[in-house]
C-alpha cells in the first residue's frame, strides 16, 4: 500500500451557533447556545485508500466532510491536503489548484443535479470553470466521462429527470471526476438507492478507485457498506472520533463500547440466531453533551472517571480508541459477531 | 409456522391494482396472492416501485384515486373487506387492522398531545370512558418502553425523539388490540441502534398479543431478524414467497439470488458485490413475459413470452420458468 499521506486532519473543530436571535434572548432570557458538531477530530488518509466515517445521525460525520472540501470554515484545527494547509478560506483561495483536486459526491442525486441543465452541461461545468479544455474537446471529454461511469455518450443531451436514481448518482460521479481530482469526499453516496443499485454504484466506485488511483473519504451510517468499501474506518459519536483502525481490525476486534454496540445492532443476515443486545438510550443532544466521555450515558461500563474526564485516544497496534475502560483494561473481550 | 395454515387471518387473492391515466391504465399490482396466519409475521420485501407499500395500502383500504382495486379479493378472518363502504372500513382500521408508517411525524398530529391522540383512538374503538382510556393510554406508553410515561403522556409529538415517536405510533397501532398490523418501513427513518430497539419491541409485543404483522421493508436484514415468511416483490408481482430461512439462505428466483448477493454483509469479504444490471422497469414499460427477463442472467426464450405464476420449489413458491415443466 502506498504510504504517501494525502490528507491530514488535526484537532478539527466546528461549532454552530444555534442561539435564539439577540432580541429574543434579551426579552425572554437565555444565553448563547452552541452545537459542538465536530469537536477535536484527527485522522490521516493515505494515497489510494478509502477512509470511512461512520456514526448515527447528528454525530458530525457530514460536517467533517463539508469542512474538508471547504463548504464550512473550521472553528479550529488544521486540514493539510497534499502538503498544503487548507485550514481556512484565505489559504484555500491561495491554492485553487489544490482545491480543484478534491471533489464531493452528495447523498441525494435528485437534489444535487440542476434539473434545468442538460447532463452534458452539468458534467462540463467543472471543465469549463477551470478552463481545462476548450471547444469540441469538452464534448469529447464529457462523452468519455459518461462512458467511464457506465452511461452512454449520447446521454449528454438528456435532462436529469430522464434518469433513475442510480443513473443520476453515476452522473454525479462523472461530474466529480470531470476536473481530474485525486481525492473524492463521498457523503452517503448510496443511502438514497435501492440495494441492487447500491451494489452497482459501490462496484463502480471501487473500479474507478483502482483505475484512477483515487483516494476516498467515505461517509456512511451503514456499517456493512463501510466494511465492504473501506481500508480504514473511524467511528464518530457526538462530534468525536471514538475509535479508528484498519477495517479488518475494527470489525474483528472492536474495542470501544460504542463500536461494539453499533456492530451488535446490525440485523443478522446469516440468521445464526445470535442474541442481540439492543442498546438502551439514544444519542444525547449535541447542544448540551454529557460531561466527560459523551458516551457514558449509554455505556454499560461507565464509571465516575468516565463521567468526569474526557478520554484521550490511545493507540495500540494501529488501533486508536478513546475509552477509559480500554485504557484501564476492564473491558471484557469482544465475543464476536458469530458468537 | 406452517406454510398453509388452515384459517388464515388475512387472505389476498389475485389482487390487481390499477391507476387510471390519460394514456390508459397502469397496472401497479398484478395478480398478487398470499395469506397471513394469526400471529405470523410476513415480510414483504422489494425495491422502490415494486408495489409493496401499495399492497399494504390496498389492504387497509386507503388507496387514493386514481388507484383502485380492479380484480381479486381481500379477506380478513374470512370476511371480504376490499368492497366495504368507507364507514365500515373506517371501523375496521385501527380496530382490526392497525398501521405503522415509515415517518412517525406524519402519523402523529403535531397539534394534539400524545394523550389526546391515544385516547381518541382508544375511545373510537373500545367502550371506555375518558378516565379508563387515559389509564389504558398510559399503560400502552409503558408497554412500548417510553421512560417516564406518566409525564410524557401529555407532551406533544415534537417533544419526542424519532425513536420515541415511532414507539408512540406503535402504541397507537396497538391501542385497540388489532389482530393484524401493517407496518410499512417502520424502522427506515431511524438510526441503526434505534432500529434494533424498535424491531425487538415490535417482535415482543406481537408475540405477547398474538398479533399478526405484515412487515413491509426494503431491508433484508430486518426481514431476516423478524419475519416468519417472506414475499419478495418485483414490478408489482410476487417473485418468490416462502419461509424466511429458505428465501434468505437458499433463494431460488434469480432476482432474489441477485438481491441477496447485492447486500454487503459484515461476515463475508467479497471483492465485488453481485450486480443486477439495469433497474426495475417503469409501470408503463413492463416487458411481456416475466417482468424480470431483461435483467435476468438466466433468461431463456419462454421468459420473454409467457408470464410465470408462482410454483412450489423446495418449500417456497417461485414465479420463474427455471422451475417450470419441460425445463
Amino acid at each position: 500500500m502506498a504510504q504517501e499521506t494525502v490528507l491530514q486532519v488535526d484537532n478539527l473543530k466546528r461549532y454552530f451557533d444555534v442561539s435564539k436571535p439577540w432580541l429574543s434572548r434579551v426579552l425572554e432570557g437565555g444565553g448563547r447556545q452552541v452545537v459542538q458538531a465536530v469537536d477535536g477530530v484527527s485522522f490521516e488518509i493515505s494515497k489510494g485508500e478509502t477512509f470511512s466515517l461512520v456514526g448515527e445521525s447528528g454525530c458530525g460525520k457530514s460536517t467533517v466532510a463539508r469542512l474538508i472540501v471547504g463548504l464550512y470554515p473550521p472553528t479550529d484545527g488544521s486540514i493539510v491536503f497534499e502538503g498544503v494547509s487548507l485550514s481556512n478560506p484565505a489559504e484555500r483561495a491561495r491554492h485553487p489548484e489544490k482545491q480543484a483536486r478534491m471533489q464531493m459526491i452528495f447523498q441525494d442525486p435528485y437534489a444535487s443535479l440542476n434539473p434545468r441543465w442538460r447532463v452534458g452541461d452539468i458534467i462540463a461545468e467543472p471543465i469549463r470553470f477551470r478552463k481545462l479544455l476548450e471547444g469540441g474537446a469538452v464534448k469529447a471529454r464529457v462523452g468519455e466521462l459518461l462512458e467511464q461511469v457506465g452511461l452512454s455518450a449520447r446521454d449528454a443531451e438528456k435532462y436529469p429527470h430522464e434518469f433513475s436514481g442510480g443513473q443520476r448518482q453515476r452522473i454525479s460521479i462523472a461530474r466529480a471526476l470531470a476536473g481530474r481530482p485525486d481525492f473524492l469526499v463521498c457523503d452517503e453516496p448510496t443511502s438514497a438507492l435501492d440495494v441492487s443499485v447500491q451494489a452497482q454504484i459501490l462496484n463502480l466506485m471501487k473500479e474507478l478507485q483502482a483505475s484512477l488511483n483515487l483516494t476516498y473519504l467515505f461517509i456512511s451510517h451503514n456499517l456493512a457498506v463501510v466494511s465492504h468499501v473501506s481500508t480504514k474506518v473511524g467511528v464518530m459519536y457526538l462530534g468525536r472520533l471514538v475509535e479508528w483502525a484498519e477495517t479488518r481490525t475494527l470489525f474483528n476486534r472492536p474495542k470501544h463500547p460504542y463500536t461494539r454496540m453499533l456492530l451488535d445492532a446490525i440485523p443478522d443476515l446469516d440468521m445464526s440466531g445470535r442474541a442481540r443486545t439492543p442498546v438502551a438510550g439514544e444519542v444525547p443532544s449535541p447542544i448540551n453533551p454529557p460531561s466527560g466521555c459523551t458516551f457514558h450515558t449509554r455505556c454499560p461500563f461507565a464509571t465516575e472517571r468516565c463521567r468526569a474526564e474526557v478520554p484521550q485516544a490511545l493507540s495500540v497496534d494501529g488501533q486508536n480508541v478513546a475509552c477509559h475502560a480500554v485504557e484501564e483494561g476492564r473491558l471484557p473481550e469482544w465475543r464476536g459477531l458469530a458468537a | 409456522m406452517t406454510d398453509r395454515p388452515n384459517a388464515p387471518l388475512l387472505e389476498v387473492r389475485s389482487l390487481r391494482v390499477e391507476f387510471e391515466t390519460r394514456r390508459g391504465p397502469l397496472v401497479a399490482i398484478d395478480d398478487v396472492s398470499f395469506s397471513i396466519a394469526p400471529g405470523e409475521v410476513l415480510g414483504v420485501v422489494g425495491e422502490s416501485g415494486a408495489g409493496k407499500s401499495l399492497t399494504g395500502t390496498a389492504i387497509i383500504g386507503l388507496l387514493e384515486p386514481p388507484g383502485r382495486i380492479t380484480a381479486g379479493e381481500i379477506l380478513l378472518a374470512g370476511r371480504r373487506i376490499d368492497n366495504l363502504p368507507y364507514e365500515a372500513m373506517r371501523r375496521i382500521r385501527g380496530r382490526e387492522v392497525g398501521a405503522i408508517f415509515q415517518d412517525p411525524l406524519t402519523s402523529l398530529n403535531p397539534l394534539y398531545r400524545v394523550s389526546d391522540q391515544l385516547i381518541e383512538t382508544i375511545r373510537t374503538h373500545l367502550p371506555m370512558n375518558e378516565k379508563e382510556a387515559r389509564a389504558r393510554a398510559l399503560q400502552l406508553l409503558q408497554e412500548v418502553g417510553i421512560p417516564g410515561a406518566a409525564e410524557r403522556l401529555d407532551h406533544y409529538p415534537h417533544q419526542f425523539s424519532g425513536g420515541m415517536r415511532q414507539r408512540v405510533v406503535i402504541a397507537l397501532a396497538l391501542a385497540a388490540e388489532p389482530k393484524l398490523i401493517i407496518a410499512d418501513e417502520p424502522t427506515t427513518a431511524l438510526d441503526v441502534s434505534i432500529q434494533a430497539q424498535i424491531i425487538t419491541l415490535l417482535k415482543r409485543l406481537c408475540r405477547e398479543h398474538g398479533t399478526a404483522v405484515m412487515l413491509i421493508t426494503h431491508d433484508m436484514g430486518v426481514i431476516a431478524e423478524t419475519a416468519d415468511r417472506v414475499a419478495v416483490m418485483y414490478a408489482g408481482r410476487i417473485a418468490e414467497i416462502g419461509p424466511v430461512r429458505k428465501v434468505v439462505q437458499e433463494p431460488h428466483h434469480p432476482y432474489t439470488v441477485g438481491l441477496m448477493g447485492a447486500i454487503p454483509n459484515l461476515g463475508h469479504d467479497v471483492a465485488a458485490l453481485t450486480q443486477i444490471e439495469g433497474s426495475m422497469p417503469r409501470l408503463n414499460a413492463i416487458p411481456p413475459g416475466c417482468a424480470f427477463n431483461p435483467r435476468c442472467p438466466k433468461v431463456f426464450d419462454r421468459c420473454r413470452v409467457d408470464r410465470p405464476d408462482p410454483m412450489p420449489v423446495g418449500g417456497s413458491d417461485v414465479a420463474c420458468w427455471l422451475y417450470g415443466e419441460g425445463r
